[in-house]
């Protein structure tokens, strides 16, 4: 007994203050993307080329973060001067569309559906589907019901049935051999319900991407209400997106 | 003993023409003569060159491995039934390149997809029809039994795969593991993707081993494309390897916690392991250390500053972990008699499985590759012979709490000042013809893999990939054998096996 209180004292108060106090994470963190419009075009056309995600459009200048592993090869390569990651993890969309950036975003919170906030903003029960993800997305969602982050004094769980679930949270590349128990475990939810893609893989395919063995993109099988990008996305990302798509 | 086999070193270029080409019956005969001989299976694969299919094996006795080849013949004798570690490998073989192993003890399909050669489907399998209706499970008759089937959806937030339990009351008679949901084609995207998207390939073999699987193939693609890393890589590698180790292990005595209702180390280590995985972010941006290891090298240095600050942070969780530790596994009974004579899988039983890693070390199999095929800085860290003898979850989570402390000291030791390493190029290296590397490493979960074959024109002619999971999974089974199925959870965490890494 007196260990247990020893380690208790010693674990002190771990929980974080966000969204009421800013978070910055260490400094190599790769977060939003800039882009600089200014950059040479031959430059942006090497980035392009050397991109593994092929996530680079060089005649736009512009960059596809539903691809984007922020892996920062683009940023080495033209040293910062055509592509350069912030330390801004909140970069969450509600239309595929918005992950085609110049590094601007628009605000998450205005672009959400206002009675999905009515319906789900005091209480979010989200019931997870890993459809061939890799473990990463799903360790970094799992982590969201650790003390530092502690999802659920916002009111959001993860449950263990789709019944009991407002929305469904997919990661990975959706393969052939999970699609069906994906479709059947949204079917199983009941309406109204929300789909959140999680990571590149369940976005676009990520990198596996061009396997016959995968779909490329939940959104081909499913209505996605919000898109959260990254390899995988930082907890904080997540827990960003949650609270202002739904609060 | 001599065999045909010819000895190699791992992470070494070897020459194909230089890899003996058996007749299949000496092929068989010699691997045979090996296993006996307590050899192990590595690798054992097929693949095609020239319209021809062939098979290769890379087998290890005492700090050796061994490789030969030869033309696969349309089926053959099954090598399971004489050595069970080939078992899987027989599956795969079947299930790749469809070429039946005669008489092998339980042949069922390990992935779900059809061959790569067109040639009929040694499974019977229609694949325009879904998995897994169509899977025969092996099933116990009798009018007290019944069967509990669980997946591929499971309750929690990890990966799917599907498990089928043959009880009789409370107890488990057998429990047959199916995966392959998570499927991707993973192989065959090595073979054939642009050689720029190979290294973010690896690291998304399985993401809570990114730097076992991206190291592996850093080095078999510098083996055979003659290229040399500094000393600097080689510490900064080492310190990313045990720092998944550590986040690992941490988040699996959290989860074991979590799974007997003691919810105090359970939160600890949630926090700790997110905080072992912050290292890997201050290193190199990314809590899995994705985008750290690449062919030739690392891409991010550590300056004085970040040496400073991981001493300081491993120094403080270092105390923290070992309380932890103390509270969960040996100061609290009620946690020692859920842990103890739990889920046991003895040492004849492991021996026969071919199990690796933690769960071999649990059932006293004290095989670890950074003892015994050392790379990088391994070779100059003593790591000690380790292995526990009850095979049970006490075992188990007895060995990841000891090496959670060994992997701290491990880093600490390494990290003495600044550690720099030249920028790593961009580019893939050019890889040289006819070449043969096998690479090894011990992840978190035991020996990882890597085998990569080149063609005349230096093209990436075969990419095999073997997580330890492969190897494992079958010890899970075991250890459930007349264990009480609500004990399945603490067992399953005990191994915490891999199923992207297995289904590929």
């Amino acid at each position: 007994m007196l260990k247990i209180l020893f380690n208790r004292l010693e674990q002190g108060y771990r929980t974080n203050n966000y969204p009421k106090e800013k978070i910055t994470l260490f400094p190599r963190y790769r977060g939003l993307p800039s882009i600089h419009q200014d950059a040479p075009d031959d430059l942006a056309r090497q980035c392009a080329a050397a991109c593994p995600q092929d996530a680079i459009d060089a005649d736009r200048k512009v960059i596809d973060m539903g691809r984007c592993i922020f892996c920062g090869t683009c940023e080495r390569l033209s040293k910062g001067k055509f592509v350069s990651f912030t330390g801004n993890f909140e970069i969450s969309v509600s239309e595929k569309k918005h992950l085609i950036t110049d590094g601007t975003l628009p605000s998450l919170a205005e672009h959400s559906k206002k009675h999905f906030k009515k319906l789900f903003g005091r209480s979010l029960q989200l019931r997870q589907v890993s459809a061939a993800g890799c473990n990463a997305c799903e360790a970094d969602l799992n982590v969201l019901a650790t003390p530092f982050f502690d999802l659920a004094r916002f009111g959001i769980n993860f449950v263990a049935s789709p019944r009991h679930a407002d929305a469904i949270v997919v990661t990975g590349p959706i393969s052939r051999n999970m699609k069906t128990a994906l479709l059947q475990t949204y079917e199983a939810t009941p309406s109204p319900k929300v789909v959140i893609a999680v990571g590149s893989c369940a976005i676009t395919g990520g990198p596996f991407r061009g396997s016959g063995e995968v779909t490329e993109g939940l959104d081909t099988l499913l209505p996605v209400d919000l898109f959260i990008p990254g390899c995988p996305p930082h907890p904080m990302t997540n827990l960003h997106a949650l609270l202002r798509f739904f609060k | 003993m001599k065999t045909g086999f010819l000895q190699i070193r791992h992470s070494r270029p070897v020459d194909r023409n230089r890899i003996p080409d058996l007749s299949f019956d000496e092929f068989r005969k010699q691997a045979m003569e090996i296993v006996k001989n307590k050899g192990k299976v590595v690798h054992f694969f097929a693949y095609e060159e020239n319209k021809a299919i062939r098979l290769m094996a890379v087998l290890r006795t005492d700090h050796l491995l061994h490789v030969a080849g030869c033309k696969a013949p349309e089926s053959y004798p099954s090598m399971s039934r004489e050595c069970e570690p080939f078992h899987m490998f027989e599956r795969e073989i079947a299930e790749q390149y469809g070429i039946r192993p005669e008489g092998h003890p339980w042949l069922r399909m390990v992935r779900y997809h059809p061959n790569c050669q067109d040639r009929p489907d040694v499974f019977g399998n229609d694949y325009t029809k879904d998995i897994p209706g169509n899977y025969d499970y092996y099933s116990v008759q009798g009018e007290e039994i019944h069967e509990v089937a669980v997946g591929p959806v499971h309750a929690g937030v990890i990966e799917p795969g599907h498990f089928r339990f043959n009880c009789i009351g409370e107890r488990v008679l057998n429990l047959e593991i199916q995966l392959g949901y998570q499927h991707r084609g993973v192989e065959n995207l090595l073979q054939t993707a642009d050689p720029k998207r190979l290294p973010i390939l690896a690291e998304n073999i399985a993401g809570d081993t990114t730097i076992g699987h991206a190291l592996c193939m850093a080095q078999a693609m510098e083996a055979i494309a003659g290229m040399e890393t500094d000393q600097g890589a080689g510490i900064i590698r080492t310190i990313a390897l045990e720092l998944e180790r550590l986040a690992n292990h941490t988040g699996d005595l959290g989860a074991l916690s979590g799974d007997v209702a003691f919810l105090p180390p359970a939160n600890y280590c949630g926090r700790m392991r997110g905080d072992f995985l912050n290292l890997s972010l201050l290193i190199c941006g990314n809590r899995f250390g994705k985008g750290l290891v690449r062919p030739g090298g690392v891409r991010f240095s550590i300056d004085g500053e970040m040496n400073k600050n991981l001493i300081n942070r491993l120094g403080e969780l270092k105390n923290q972990m070992i309380n932890v530790i103390d509270l969960l596994l040996i100061s609290t009974p009620s946690v020692r008699s859920r842990f103890e004579d739990c889920g046991k899988v003895g040492k004849t039983d492991a021996e026969y499985l071919g199990l690796v890693g933690p769960a071999g070390r649990a059932s006293g199999i004290p095989y670890d590759v950074r003892r015994v095929f050392p790379t990088e800085q391994y070779g100059k860290l003593n790591i000690p012979e380790h292995a526990e003898h009850t095979g049970d979850v006490y075992a188990r989570a007895k060995i990841r709490a000891d090496e959670v402390i060994q992997s701290i000291d491990i880093i600490l030791s390494l990290l003495t000042g600044p550690i720099a390493s030249k920028e790593v190029p961009a580019a893939v290296p050019a890889l040289q013809p006819s070449a043969f590397a096998v690479s090894l490493n011990e992840a978190w979960r035991g020996e990882v893999s890597h085998c990569l074959l080149t063609d005349a024109d230096g093209r990436i002619l075969r990419y095999k990939v073997k997580d330890p999971s492969f190897h494992n999974w079958n010890g899970l089974s075991m250890a459930l054998r007349n264990t009480g199925i609500s004990d399945f959870p603490l067992n399953n965490k005990s191994f915490n096996l891999s199923y992207c890494g297995f289904d590929l």
